[in-house]
């Protein structure tokens, strides 16, 4: 086994492509060293403190500012009375959004930025802010989406159609010899990232510097630019550290332009902070939905046909779509498949990519359905699996890059126990607990954008060559900064200490936006291309004494290159995924219903892998949320008014230390050639996906009760475990 | 965060003399709920009075020692960890040691105080947002919680006005060990046994202890019991740490012969206060130490729960809760 796998334990020496590395910026992070946006000196700041809404639909009928302004340290108040009118174009996800802007009176969800507040601490905006006196014209909001199902339409066209049919579901559905037919439902997730969103606009003239805490600087630059009206050369977006992003700060949200524009109402630089309750609303959260998978086989466990219709919540603002029904259109070989997505609009803050947009929600309804089919069937979950596995793409038909499922399957199984696992509910027990194992399938999808690279290299007086490489790329604390420079050391040939690796500045060649799971795919093979462009503009190999004499016989013993980098026609020959195998085991205590994950085991396909080490990071990371997403995530909209009500890190529970047990990560050997320069399919996103599911179904193991609405919460088992 | 005047007590008689002047006035010793409530503009005290310093003035404050009956006497500037930890609560009391260490966090326990602890406020969510009605927070205004969401809220003690959780675990315990608090005023010492310490909502759920202006926690007694040593603590919750109880049981057993000589049994996470159950207590004493007569107690000890919306589960929640704590204590479980 272990000679077909390589595990985070199989160290790779060296310092280049793969090396289990530190951080290159790990003692910056753990000294307090690496500035985050919102702890750049800047001389002369003032603060920022957003004032919200405490209702969600209507109109701002009064608004009375003089309290607030009367505190002593008070600079502006700005309100859609006052506030300057901005040229707010038209949205244009990710990165710009419709926002609350103060340009007129009206409120759309509950925790809407209303007004600004500029004083010269924090704790005298703070104070202000809540002094702001507003009476509202309020109108009753709508907030329960299963209420509304009535009012569900379809999306306006997104990047995939919103409805699939692929052959006669009638006639599929015919042929079944064995149907499941069930419900799934998950709540709104909000992301928490320990970084709250944070903006410093610093004007010089009519030049705009923006520290922002984002995910995709060079369209936060853009956004920002033309949201308030100047143009995108006289802006300037710096990110060098980012503390979590996870798809809420792929987007430009509101409070960044409005920082810009209380900064030039103040004549003053201006740090704005969102607190953590206002990170619930206006900065987007994963959708809630409601979802329909319907199964048909034979009895051998060959699937005939399939149904995946998803119902998700919208603001009454923006149409976003979790798109949760796309993975059953590419995970397993039905014949037949016909899949919906429909909103509801509801009177709350518009949602937002959330880790693993889509399949985190879709995997736990398909892979839920997909373990009720095997009950049914009373056949082994991974054996049902394999017998539909897809060979091929099932919606296009075109062949996968490279797919490892199988052996994800097989290592999975193997490292997890799987073998001892009893298919009876309850069998398993210690005491009064209930043991139970599970699995899902994992899968993502790889994409990759146009990114550009700038490449410098110098002969340093003893013979040695410094690389110095840069992208506007990002490192949301996923290892940008590492994996990048290991990326650049592997194609120059050099060690990684040779190599600065720069980011997070819009006046660096532009990179894409953090999301999707696409950086390394990305701007890892600019940053690969710009190097071997390098090499090939000094004609030599990837060998430091050579690139040295080569350099020496240039004018100021130096070069600079700069190259674009962007997918070509491999995506309309191939389809590409990553794959991978979640095995959970659940203990369950029998009369109070409380579940612990002891352990889980994963085995992933995401073709090449950077940093052993970092990689095996994000799964865990991955993997934990996973657990919070099965166990304990929920956010709490109170249905009279739209307000969040657990909005801080209490109240609204993600997993702590003690939640988590043994997690067990490999990956397995996949070696893909089509998808770009440098191998690597993104592992940002899929770490998250299967988990729910599996876990559901090792309860279900466990105690015989299946829960298909989430956070499976010790109430929903107490009383129904039925062994 | 609105501002505030402070200012460092350096006896308990000065701090409560300091407090009984200004109505506006809160002590503050570890700050775990205050300072929290003030950022959030639930509480906004005047006058915050810091009583940390009596720590060096008055060493009772954060003493545990032994009483004249074969009891301890705990200073109220104890930290949490520090009494969780002690080796002889650990030995006497140790139900109280382990309904400590289930609450908060390590970091929270190094600040939180046994009297800071006693005055620990609902985390209802709707407590906690101004934006929101509360007849605990503005008396007259509502309860949001009622028709709300109410998982987390109490079904014991409850009235029209409030169904706000008493959210601590020491209190629970203490309330099973007959523990008394001693306060000080200008006017002198009185003890209040901790059952009666905390008053349920009824008509002015903005009361919720028998403090009187200028009154200061200095300490808590807990009387003799040698046989609390078979005493334990058993929470239920939403996961592993660091989150408040959904249904919890104190209890302390003392079995002869197989038959209840001796029974504490107190709830927390279902009741408006540390929820003893005298009811329950009574049922056990004399019975055999059976899982059905642990159960029958249950019963009792729920009698009167009201649900709401989303809590009703609590209900079999805490009987379980509670005949597992019992099981477990008479070494059954």
């Amino acid at each position: 086994m272990t000679d077909m796998s390589r595990t985070s334990r199989d160290i790779v020496t060296g310092t280049g492509v793969g090396a289990p590395i530190d951080r290159v910026d790990g003692r910056l992070k753990v000294t307090g060293g690496a500035r985050y946006s919102a702890e750049i000196p800047v001389p002369g700041i003032t603060y920022a403190v957003l004032v919200t809404s405490t209702i969600a639909v209507g109109r701002i009928a009064s608004i009375d500012t003089s309290a607030a302004e009367s505190v002593p340290g008070v600079l502006k108040v700005i309100t859609h009375r006052n506030a300057p009118r901005l040229p707010v174009p038209p949205a244009n996800p990710p990165a710009r959004r419709v926002l609350a802007l103060l340009q007129d009176d009206k409120v759309h969800y509950n925790g809407q930025p209303i007004a600004v507040v500029v004083a010269d601490t924090l704790e005298r905006a703070t104070d202000a802010a809540s002094r702001v006196r507003v009476r509202y014209d309020a109108a009753k909001p709508v907030t329960v989406m299963s209420a509304n199902r009535d009012t569900a339409y379809t999306p306006p066209q997104q990047r995939a159609p919103s409805d699939t049919l692929r052959g006669d579901y009638a006639a599929g559905m015919a042929k079944a010899e064995v149907t499941v037919d069930h419900g799934y439902a998950t709540p709104i997730e909000n992301h928490n990232p320990m970084e709250p969103h944070a903006t410093t606009a610093v004007w010089d003239g009519d030049r705009l510097t923006v520290y922002d805490a984002t995910q995709y600087v060079i369209g936060d630059r853009d956004a920002v630019a033309r949201t308030i009206g100047v143009p995108a050369e006289n802006v300037r977006l710096v990110a060098y550290f980012v503390g979590g992003g996870f798809g809420c700060k792929g987007s430009m949200w509101s409070h960044v332009p409005l920082a810009a524009m209380a900064a030039r109402e103040v004549g003053r630089p201006v740090k704005l902070v969102l607190s953590r309750r206002q990170m619930y609303g206006p900065v987007g959260a994963r959708p809630q939905t409601e979802q329909r998978v319907v199964i048909g086989a034979t009895k051998d466990g060959s699937i005939t046909a399939m149904r995946h219709d998803s119902v998700s919540h919208t603001s009454r603002i923006e149409d976003y779509v979790e798109t949760a029904a796309n993975v059953t259109r590419m995970l397993y070989a039905t014949p037949v498949l016909e899949t919906t997505h429909r909103l509801v609009k509801l009177d709350v803050g518009t949602p937002t990519f959330q880790r693993a947009p889509g399949e985190a929600t879709g995997t736990f309804a398909l892979e839920s359905a997909m373990d009720e089919l095997a009950v049914a069937l009373k056949m082994d979950p991974v054996a049902l699996r394999l017998r539909n596995y897809a060979e091929t793409d099932p919606e296009s038909g075109k062949p996968f890059s490279s797919k490892a499922l199988r052996e994800c399957y097989r290592v999975g199984a193997e490292r997890f126990g799987w073998a001892r696992r009893n298919a009876t509910p309850g069998a398993m027990r210690d005491g009064n607990v209930l043991i139970g194992y599970g699995m899902a399938s994992a899968t993502y999808p790889t994409l990759r954008s146009k990114a550009t690279a700038l490449c410098r290299l110098t002969a340093d007086a003893n013979g040695g060559v410094r690389a110095l490489v840069q992208t506007a790329t990002q490192d949301i604390g996923t290892g940008t900064y590492t994996v990048m420079a290991q990326v650049a050391a592997d194609a120059l040939g050099l060690p990684v200490e040779q190599v600065r690796f720069e980011l997070g500045d819009s006046r660096m060649p532009p990179s894409p936006v953090s999301g999707g799971s696409m950086t390394a795919a990305s701007t890892g093979s600019a940053v690969h291309d710009v190097c071997v462009a390098a090499l090939k503009e000094l004609g030599v190999a990837a060998d430091e004494r050579a690139i040295a004499a080569a350099l020496a016989s240039r004018s100021g013993r130096n070069l600079e290159v700069k190259t674009d980098s962007a997918p070509g026609g491999e995506r309309q020959q191939y389809a590409m995924h990553s794959f991978g195998a979640v095995f959970t085991e659940v203990r369950v205590d029998r009369d109070l219903g409380e579940v612990r994950v002891p352990r889980v085991t994963a085995a992933y396909g995401v073709g090449n892998v950077l940093n052993a080490k970092l990689a095996t990071s994000q799964m865990h990371g991955g993997i934990v949320w996973g657990i919070g997403m099965a166990l304990e995530e929920e956010t709490l909209v109170d249905q009279r008014t739209g307000r969040y009500m657990n909005a801080d890190l209490a109240e609204y529970h993600v997993p702590v230390n003690a939640d988590i047990g043994a997690i067990d990560i490999t990956f397995v050997r996949e070696v893909d050639t089509h998808i770009n320069p440098i191998g690597v399919k993104g592992i940002g996103e899929i770490g998250i996906t299967g988990v729910a599911a599996s876990i559901a179904n090792a309860v279900f193991n466990a105690t015989g009760v299946r829960v298909r609405d989430l956070p499976l919460t010790l109430n929903k088992v107490i009383g129904a475990t039925r062994v | 965060m609105r501002p505030f005047e402070y200012s460092s007590a350096t006896s308990t008689t000065a701090a409560s003399r300091a407090a009984g002047a200004d109505a506006s006035a809160r002590f503050i010793a570890g700050g775990t709920t205050l300072l929290d409530l003030m950022k959030l503009n639930v509480e906004t005290p005047g006058r915050l009075i810091d009583i940390n310093a009596l720590a060096v003035n008055e060493p009772a404050m954060t003493a545990i020692t032994e009483t004249a009956g074969g009891g301890l006497r705990i200073g109220a500037l104890v930290r949490n960890s520090d009494l969780a930890w002690s080796p002889v609560i650990q030995a006497r009391f140790p139900v109280l040691s382990e309904a400590l260490l289930a609450g908060a966090s390590g970091q929270i326990r190094n600040m939180a105080t046994v009297g800071g602890n006693l005055m620990q406020r609902t985390r209802c969510y709707y407590f906690r947002d101004t934006a929101m009605p509360c007849n605990k927070r503005e008396p007259g205004t509502g309860c949001a919680a009622i028709e709300g969401h109410n998982r987390i809220h109490a079904v014991l003690g409850t009235s029209s006005r409030c169904i706000a959780t008493s959210p601590g675990d020491m209190p629970v315990a203490m309330a099973a060990l007959d523990a008394v608090v001693r306060v000080r005023s200008v006017r002198g010492e009185r003890t209040i046994p901790l059952v009666n310490f905390h008053v349920t909502p009824g008509a002015h759920p903005e009361r919720e202890t028998v403090l009187q202006a200028g009154e200061l926690i200095v300490g808590v007694d807990l009387p003799a019991m040698p046989w609390a040593r078979r005493s334990h603590y058993r929470k239920v919750r939403d996961r592993a740490s660091y989150a408040f109880a959904l249904a919890s049981a104190a209890v302390a057993l003392d079995v002869a012969a197989g038959r209840v000589r001796n029974v504490r049994i107190a709830l927390g996470g279902v009741g408006t206060k540390p929820w003893r159950s005298p009811a329950a207590e009574r049922a056990l004493v004399g019975q055999p130490a059976t899982a059905a007569a642990f159960r029958a107690a249950a019963e009792l000890a729920l009698q009167g729960a009201v649900p709401h919306r989303d809590n009703a589960f609590k209900i079999e929640l805490a009987k379980r809760t509670l005949v597992r704590a019992l099981t477990t204590v008479a070494g059954m479980a």
